[in-house]
């Protein structure tokens, strides 16, 4: 049976990835599952300079699903390359550095900072504020998506992939510009904007006011845009947004998605990925399907 | 990991003391599980280990929102779903003069603690607003002082004044309660210049340090520091914590 796909010049082992900021370095998960098991792993958004995040709380539960205002708390490029790296090398499995930058030149520069060995992908998050513009997310602007990303092209020897943005009012327009810009690949559904409100203080429960809401609420969104996405760009698509088992993977996978990552599931059970991908295999051997490639895309409409 | 309920019942209005099978590692004081209280909950809930004895783990907890409410009607036979322990404890230093302090269902983790604590001489201050509970499981481990807030039982006040009255007395402070009550001790200790632990809560996801939600500020030599409540902590040091 092949389970393994390829995302611009990685080949996973699997379709299941770990979704950025889910995941920490993969320290604490790999006390509960084995890493190498995973198709790959992708790591906290990274900035230039470490970064304390936002202040409690953080994080709310909704309905299905949690809103999160962590503010990118990390360690810095350089504490990554230095303290968490070794780590990840030592398992046989394609680590991606998810990077958050403020200003075009911030992206570029941890992209050559992190075309080294050990590395295999570069995951661009454009939901962060450009501070150049005035805080509006790079994201929401197809003219930032493709010019971050034929820089960030240019910085790197490694497989580029693009992180869409839900928030915006046509994915379609953003995924087109990152694949002219020279995109590998695409991801979404980052976290979708949302928020919430103490009705005894009559204040939100985020100093920051909005958060992002994450887990099963957003899963038919992610699923609409994934959907959407593929039918417009011929690089692989990476699909994620409340996978919590299985057939929600399944779901994305038929839809056209080369790859799924997993997120909030993984604070609800930490071997929620492993089995996944178990899931994975035993709906194959059932329906006697000898390659995941020829679930990928069968969509019939 | 599964874990069957062997008892669940009510010992004061909205306290709860529960206790399931336990195969899964041995705690230390101070430990926390995450517990799935299944029902409309998504995220699995944070529970300080009680009691443990030879597979056996108890719980003590208040109902406060959905979850604990789910948990507070199970029953017998039930199965829970439940991680940990995790967390790092409180720190123990042997043949010590102790204090362990608690507020409302604070307690929790408090027995565990004087259970293991093997101290020289070991005093165990607990406060409550008006009802108190599980004081009888405190008596015989040390020398038990209760407080209320109207002096319904015991001595009437908080319990902060019993800590500000025995701190010369003691080496070691423990405490775990409401956030006032920590940041009381925290003052009285470090004028005293007696080491002091206290255990934090704050809202979690993980449990395991993965998703950096259960941030506590801590202090630094420039600065200050966020650090992870459920993988740093839930047990600090008094004088780092910037409350
Ligand atoms: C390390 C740790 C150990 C804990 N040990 C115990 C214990 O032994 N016994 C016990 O009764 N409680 C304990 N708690 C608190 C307990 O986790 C919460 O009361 C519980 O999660 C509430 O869940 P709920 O679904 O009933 O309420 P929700 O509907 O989620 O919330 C109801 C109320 O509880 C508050 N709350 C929610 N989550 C937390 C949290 N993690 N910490 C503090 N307040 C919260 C909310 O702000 C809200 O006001 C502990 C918390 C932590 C972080
Ligand atoms: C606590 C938390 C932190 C996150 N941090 C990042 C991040 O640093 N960079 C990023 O691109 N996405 C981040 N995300 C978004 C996830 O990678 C993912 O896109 C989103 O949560 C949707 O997937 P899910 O529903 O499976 O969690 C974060 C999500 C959560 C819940
Ligand atoms: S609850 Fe996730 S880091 Fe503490």
């Amino acid at each position: 049976m092949n389970l393994s796909v390829e995302i611009g010049k990685i080949k996973l082992k699997n379709p299941v990835i770990t979704a950025s900021g889910t995941f920490g370095f993969g320290r604490e998960y790999s006390e509960y599952i084995d890493l190498n098991k995973l198709g790959a792993i992708v790591v906290k958004g990274l900035t230039v300079k470490p970064r304390e995040g936002n202040p409690p709380p953080r994080l709310f539960e909704t309905a299905s699903g949690i809103l999160n205002s962590i503010g990118l708390q990390n360690p810095g490029v350089d504490a990554f390359i230095e303290r968490e790296l070794p780590f990840l090398k030592s398992f046989d499995v394609p680590v991606i550095v998810n990077i958050a930058g403020e200003t075009v030149e911030e992206f570029v520069y941890m992209a050559e900072k992190l075309d080294i060995e050990g590395i295999e992908g570069i995951e661009i998050n454009v939901s962060c504020p450009n501070v150049k513009k005035g805080g509006m997310a790079f994201g929401v602007n197809p003219d930032d998506i493709f010019d971050i990303t034929r820089k960030v092209r240019k910085a790197t020897s490694k497989t580029v992939i693009v992180k869409l943005t839900p928030n915006v009012t046509d994915i379609k327009v953003c995924a087109k510009a990152a694949e002219k810009g020279g995109a590998d690949a695409i991801s979404l559904i980052n976290t979708v904007a949302g928020m919430a409100v103490d009705i005894d203080k009559r204040r939100p429960v985020f100093e920051n006011v909005i958060g992002g809401l994450s887990g099963p609420a957003i899963k038919p969104i992610a699923l609409k845009m994934v959907y959407e996405v593929v039918t417009v760009v011929s690089i692989p698509v990476i699909g994620m947004g409340g996978i919590m088992n299985y057939k929600d993977a399944l779901e994305f996978l038929i839809v056209g998605a080369r790859a799924i990552a997993v997120g909030t599931c993984n604070f609800v059970n930490p071997y929620c990925t492993v089995e996944i991908i178990d899931g994975i295999k035993k709906y194959m051997e059932e329906n006697e399907i000898e390659d995941i490639n020829e679930i990928i895309g069968s969509i019939k409409i | 990991m599964k874990a069957r309920v062997l008892s669940n019942r009510g010992i004061a209005s909205s306290v709860y003391e529960m206790t399931f099978e336990w195969k899964g590692k041995k705690p230390h004081p101070g430990q926390f599980l995450m517990i799935d209280c299944q029902g409309k909950t998504f995220l699995k809930r944070p529970f300080s280990v009680n009691d443990f004895e030879e597979e056996k783990m108890t719980i003590l907890y208040q109902v406060r929102g959905e979850g604990t409410k789910n948990l507070s009607q199970m029953k017998e036979g039930d199965i829970l779903e439940i991680t940990g322990p995790h967390g790092n404890g409180f720190e123990i230093l042997e043949g010590k003069r102790v204090l362990i302090v608690g507020g409302g269902v604070g307690i929790a983790p408090l027995l565990y603690l004087a259970k293991k604590v093997k101290a020289q001489k070991l005093y165990i201050a607990l406060g409550f607003k008006r009802e108190t509970f599980l004081v009888e499981k405190f008596e015989g481990l040390g020398e038990v002082v209760v407080t209320t807030e109207e002096g319904s039982t015991g001595r009437k006040g908080l319990v902060t004044s019993v800590v500000e009255e025995m701190i010369g007395e003691v080496d070691i402070v423990y405490g775990c309660g409401p956030k006032p009550m920590l940041k009381a001790l925290q003052e009285i200790s470090m004028k005293a210049n007696v080491l002091c632990q206290i255990s934090l809560e704050e809202k979690m996801a993980c449990g395991i340090g993965a998703c950096l939600g259960c941030a506590c500020k801590v202090r630094e030599d420039k600065g200050f520091s966020y650090k992870r409540v459920c993988r740093d902590g839930p047990v600090f040091w008094a004088e780092e914590v910037l409350f």
